[in-house]
């Protein structure tokens, strides 16, 4: 028995985990399979009471690689990062990256991640071309556009409930360097994000914006708009980036308001005028992997990450207004404008904005995501499965009409639900 | 560089063979399953390895196919330069103690059998002028302990094999090198409890090319484990009788 934990260290489940390079033998009889556990809440861990997962990180293997078309097919557990490591100085990347590069293929197609680039290329289902997957029944299925269709989309943001996903083919994309050239610019107001966002998206490939929720006064919803394409042509450096290794530290200092707020205050006034520059890509997608263990800087209790989607621009200011009103100061907090939604029947992503906050856990922590919620229910707006952990099972129904659809074909391949999660128990009734 | 890989298809092995591959290296495996041969070549490959990645099956089990799998290596390289063995069965002591066929196979396999393929790639080395032979063996061979005994046994006379090699032919041009794993979370010690200092089969690999390139005759990975060793090896046979570990 081993404690299991996502990403935010809450909740904690006992379980049984088995690895191995053969990832079909040791789906065998599991409730769920996991990737690297960087999904921030419950998503990758089974329901309490000693069941048992398969972990898919050593099942690392590209089974196929052409380079003229750029199509790969690989084995779930293959991470981000040795992709990255190996395709890069090739001048070749996936064409989807989330905010940190320490996850697995499968965990990727499991939560449909999306990036910086969502307003633009779409989530990573968009690029995926075929799965080989183990079903409950003990088949092993090919599932694409052509073959098991419906599964194929239920399979793209469905949290691995409906089926364990063994292999992925994608097609990698070509970029011109393996640098970033970036610009930065400060916004003052809240009002004018959405909008400074949607217009930097129509000439960036790559935007995001980081805001300042702890500041006081005028200072409250500052934010530094950071814009990004592959660089092109002449003086780049001859080298090739490399990631940064993170310091061991024995045991990190718990993160503290006061610290935040200086944090935010350099950061906005380096970022005072609009400024460019040139960045390594690791720097750019994934700058905390640069912080070992940053998760520990939230202390014991850990932390949680409420992600959700807001269908109008001008919804953004009114929810700030209530994490204002209601004193919900998240430490780090992240706005990025969503693209159209994809083939994922339960995917994440649809057209609006959305916005990432990171909450230390406290004592009240529940009514500060319920009232979230109620909020984005009334906007019309969803949140995202991959970093959840409290939302209420009334409150999920609520915003998202089509999980009846997507639970008819994960009956129709798993009727007994033998594949499921402690996410899937609270939000969806599963048999714990 | 080029390389024969025996058991890279899993584990340390696995990790060993991607780095060599991502430095370009020629490289060949042998294995027992040709499916799965089939299917670490191609990733190999992909990871940039030079040329195609060949493959021929050989079981530890089997003394008799050694030499046939050798030659196909050398076929298929030219000559031979490196051959690494990272293969070996392992089970645990209790599992040992109650079932002899399984004693007697992993006895076999990890002693005997593979101081046989060791000698069959010897040979080879020293007749194309020299070379660098890298085994990986065990800490579980550097003092005898309760739980791992009989494994540790196999470990204690393969390094002992490698050290003799070691002093009898680096002269005339064959490099030893002998890596001695501590616990790794590999499948193979998956559901085993964790001990302290435990390491990841990616470090203990760059480890073990960086004593490779250099024909380090002996080394330690995670390198935190010489120390721990060396306290194990000190301590008392009164302590060791009434030691867990």
């Amino acid at each position: 028995m081993k404690r299991l934990s996502g990403w935010g260290r809450y909740p904690q489940i006992e379980a049984h985990e088995r690895r191995s390079e053969d990832l079909a033998r040791i789906c065998e009889g599991v409730v769920l399979t996991r990737g690297l556990g960087r999904s921030y809440g419950d998503a990758s861990l089974p329901p309490a009471g000693g069941h048992t997962v398969a972990a898919s990180p050593l099942a690392d293997r590209i089974l196929e690689y052409s380079p003229a078309s750029g199509v790969l097919r690989a084995e779930a557990g293959l991470s981000l990062e040795a992709l990255n490591r190996s395709f890069l100085p090739r001048g070749c990347v996936v064409p989807v990256s989330p905010g940190t590069q320490h996850v697995t293929l499968g965990g990727m197609v499991a939560a449909d991640v999306h990036g910086k680039n969502h307003h633009v290329d779409g989530c990573f289902g968009e690029h995926v071309r075929r799965l080989v997957m183990l079903m409950p029944d003990g088949r092993i299925l090919e599932v694409s556009e052509n073959h098991e269709r419906e599964l194929f989309h239920a399979t793209l943001g469905g949290m691995g409930l409906t089926g364990h996903i063994l292999e992925v083919e994608f097609r990698m994309k070509p970029v011109p360097s393996p640098w970033i050239r970036t610009e930065t610019e400060p916004i003052a107001d809240l009002e004018a994000l959405a909008p400074r966002l949607s217009k930097a998206g129509e000439t960036w490939p790559y935007t995001v914006a980081w805001v300042d929720c702890l500041g006081r006064g005028a200072s409250y919803g500052r934010s530094v708009l950071i814009k990004g394409r592959w660089a092109d042509g002449g003086d780049l450096p001859g080298r090739t980036p490399q990631p940064t290794i993170p310091r061991r530290r024995p045991r990190p200092l718990r993160l503290r308001a006061w610290f935040v707020r200086l944090f935010n205050a350099l950061h906005h006034w380096r970022h005072k005028a609009r400024r460019s520059a040139l960045e390594s890509p690791y720097e750019f997608f994934y700058p905390l992997d640069g912080v070992r263990n940053w998760n520990r800087f939230y202390g014991k209790r850990g932390f949680t990450q409420y992600q959700c989607v807001l269908p109008e621009e001008t919804a953004l200011p009114r929810f700030f207004e209530l994490l204002r009103r209601e004193r919900i100061r998240p430490f780090l907090c992240v706005v990025k404008d969503c693209g159209a939604q994809g083939r994922g029947m339960l995917s994440f992503p649809r057209p609006g904005v959305t916005v990432a906050l990171d909450l230390p856990m406290h004592g009240t922590i529940q009514r500060e995501v319920d009232l979230m919620n109620e909020r984005v229910i009334e906007e019309g707006g969803r949140i995202y499965l991959a970093k959840d952990a409290l939302t209420r099972a009334e409150h999920f129904r609520a915003m998202e009409p089509r999980l009846d659809a997507w639970s008819r074909v994960r009956l129709k391949w798993d009727p007994e639900r033998t594949l499921r999660s402690a996410q899937s128990v609270r939000l969806l009734g599963d048999p714990a | 560089m080029n390389a024969v890989l025996l058991g890279a298809t899993r584990g340390m092995g696995r990790a060993l063979a991607r780095l060599m591959a991502a430095r370009k290296d020629r490289l060949f495996l042998l294995g027992r399953d040709a499916d799965e041969l089939q299917r670490s070549a191609h990733d190999l490959e992909a990871l940039g390895a030079a040329g195609e990645v060949g493959f021929a099956q050989c079981d530890l089990e089997r003394a008799d196919g050694f030499a046939a799998a050798l030659d196909r290596a050398q076929d298929a390289l030219g000559r031979l330069e490196t051959v690494v063995v990272t293969a070996a069965q392992f089970a645990s002591q209790e599992e040992l103690e109650n079932d002899a066929a399984l004693r007697d196979r992993l006895l076999t396999v990890n002693f005997t059998n593979t101081i046989h393929f060791c000698e069959e790639a010897r040979r080879r080395l020293l007749e194309g002028g020299g070379g660098t032979l890298c085994v990986f063996s065990s800490v579980a061979g550097d003092r005898a302990r309760k739980p791992v005994l009989l494994y540790g046994a196999t470990k204690a006379g393969l390094s002992h094999y490698l050290n003799g090699l070691d002093h009898k032919f680096r002269r005339s041009g064959l490099k030893t090198v002998l890596i001695k794993p501590g616990f790794v979370r590999t499948s193979m010690t998956a559901g085993l409890p964790e001990p302290p200092f435990t390491g990841e089969p990616g470090q203990v690999a760059r480890i073990a090319l960086r004593a490779l390139d250099r024909g380090k005759p002996v080394t330690y990975a995670p390198k935190i484990w010489r120390w721990v060793m060396f306290c194990v090896r000190l301590l008392p046979r009164a302590v060791m009788r009434r030691a867990k570990f």
